[in-house]
């Protein structure tokens, strides 16, 4: 489903003295339907660069990044536009809203954006906010003032409304409680059974261990750092 | 899948200057481009060239019409590229005042888009002019009375539901959120959001405000002294930039 062969990165600095900062190369690995693989490393490794590569937040030289057959080193925008739409979700760190849109708009939207009715996408948001313990007062307000773990939650919820055949989860389970952590983990399980393939980063042992079938130590592409 | 809207190297000089040069892209329906750079970047140049209120020096302006698919609206009589604007196309300027009619009340500033359009029946047109009132946040109490007397907010969206009640496919929009406070600009942006999801409209907009174009575009040009120096997603654009310039503006936002 998701499958990388030979991606590196450089950034170049243009008003920082032309700096090139070569952060990942050679990066080659793939994940099949209902595999969950984490990305592993010391901070600063490269993982969440790597997610973005995935995501195409960030641009890829070379190399080739394939989802459900496009190749994301080569596609046009509108190619992209709609891969994210129907096929890659991704769940970043932050919950990035249009201020004073009411939460539960805010998790249909990716199923509106599908073209599901208004009915049916909200009853599904109201359906995850339930299961991810946001109370039902908070659903009308914009979850801008909402706090971290609860932002993180609406993130969540957002992240799995719709069935993404391919996810991408940047530390999912971060600033959750016990009880939540744990319900989020059971909602990657349940993706992980019903066929999607996942990449996530997890600083979270117990939780990798838990529904990761397979690990990438991404600091293995991290090139020498020359004297 | 044949672009809405196909941009051929325009260019547009004024005298020895250059307004933009060689621009071209293609932008498909239900797609939002955002046009960043500072001002006399040559953005709004661009954008008034695409809409034809002004005629550039070289070009292509190739919209995919209803009746007869792609033309080239440069080379169109008059009264097409006019009906054109009446009915496919939409313009939202960056001061209501330019857009709307201020001696004429709100409901028929609505209601005379639609009356250029045919609609002849009073009851009618009032009625979807109250609709539209509605549909952006202006109380129907105030369909009678005249733009002059409504906020700098209101009036923005009143041109806004001027422009869409005709059910445009292309919107056009020069700094749609410039000289609104920032409550009413998160107001503005959200109703923009929903009209483009809901009417599957396609839009170009010109803005200085990159929190802007990061809501609400999902392409994004960069343009400086009237060229196009990186074209790309909005989120890669502005996490990754790759030009000398997009990295400056990138980096010389404030952070909140």
């Amino acid at each position: 489903m998701i499958e990388l062969k030979d991606v590196s990165k450089t950034f170049t600095l243009h008003n920082q003295g032309s700096a090139a900062i070569e952060v990942i190369s050679g990066v080659s690995f793939s994940v099949a339907p209902g595999e969950c693989v984490a990305l592993t490393g010391a901070s600063g490794a490269g993982k969440s660069t790597l997610m973005r590569k995935i995501y195409r937040s960030y641009l890829t030289q070379s190399g080739a990044i394939r989802i459900g057959g496009v190749d994301l080193v080569q596609a046009e925008p509108r190619e992209v536009i709609a891969l994210r739409r129907d096929v890659l979700g991704y769940v970043s760190q932050f919950l990035r809203v249009v201020p004073r849109v009411p939460t539960l708009d805010v998790v249909a939207e990716p199923l509106r954006a599908l073209g599901v009715p208004v009915d049916e996408a909200q009853a599904r948001a109201q359906e995850l906010l339930s299961q991810l313990n946001i109370p039902q007062r908070l659903w009308s307000l914009s979850p801008t003032t909402f706090s971290g773990g609860e932002q993180q939650r609406v993130n969540i919820a957002r992240g799995f409304a719709h069935a993404y055949p391919a996810m991408l989860l940047d530390e999912p389970t971060a600033s959750l409680d016990a009880e939540n952590r744990e319900i989020v983990l059971s909602l990657i399980e349940e993706a992980r059974a019903r066929g999607a393939a996942i990449i996530g980063i997890f600083h979270d042992e117990a939780a990798r261990a838990r529904v990761c079938n397979g690990e990438i130590d991404v600091s293995c592409f991290t090139p020498e750092v020359a004297a | 899948m044949t672009p809405l809207l196909s941009v051929q190297g325009v260019t547009k000089h004024y005298g020895a200057h250059i307004g933009c040069a060689d621009v071209s892209f293609d932008l498909y329906p239900g797609e939002v481009m955002g046009i960043v750079g500072e001002s006399g970047s040559g953005k709004s140049t661009l954008l008034n060239c695409m809409a034809g209120h002004l005629p550039p020096d070289a070009g292509q302006v190739i919209f995919d019409t209803r009746g007869d698919g792609p033309r080239d609206t440069l080379t169109m009589s008059e009264p097409e590229r006019r009906m054109l604007g009446r009915t496919d196309w939409a313009f939202v300027h960056q001061h209501a005042r330019d857009g709307l009619r201020m001696g004429v009340s709100a409901g028929g500033n609505v209601g005379e888009r639609l009356m250029a359009v045919g609609a002849r029946h009073y009851g009618d047109i009032r009625e979807r002019a109250t609709d539209w009132l509605d549909r952006v946040e202006i109380d129907s109490d105030r369909v009678d009375d005249r733009p002059t007397t409504f906020s700098g907010g209101m009036q923005q969206r009143l041109q806004i539901a001027r422009n869409l009640v005709t059910g445009p496919r292309l919107v056009f929009m020069d700094e749609p959120t410039g000289g609104l406070d920032v409550s009413v600009q998160a107001r503005l942006l959200d109703l923009l959001r929903g009209l483009v999801r809901d009417m599957g409209l396609s839009a170009i907009i010109v803005t200085h405000d990159l929190a802007v174009v990061r809501l609400l575009a999902d392409r994004l040009m960069v343009m400086k002294s009237g060229r196009v120096v990186e074209a790309g997603l909005t989120d890669q654009v502005l996490d990754d930039p790759q030009h000398p310039y997009s990295q400056l503006l990138v980096s010389s936002v404030l952070q909140v």
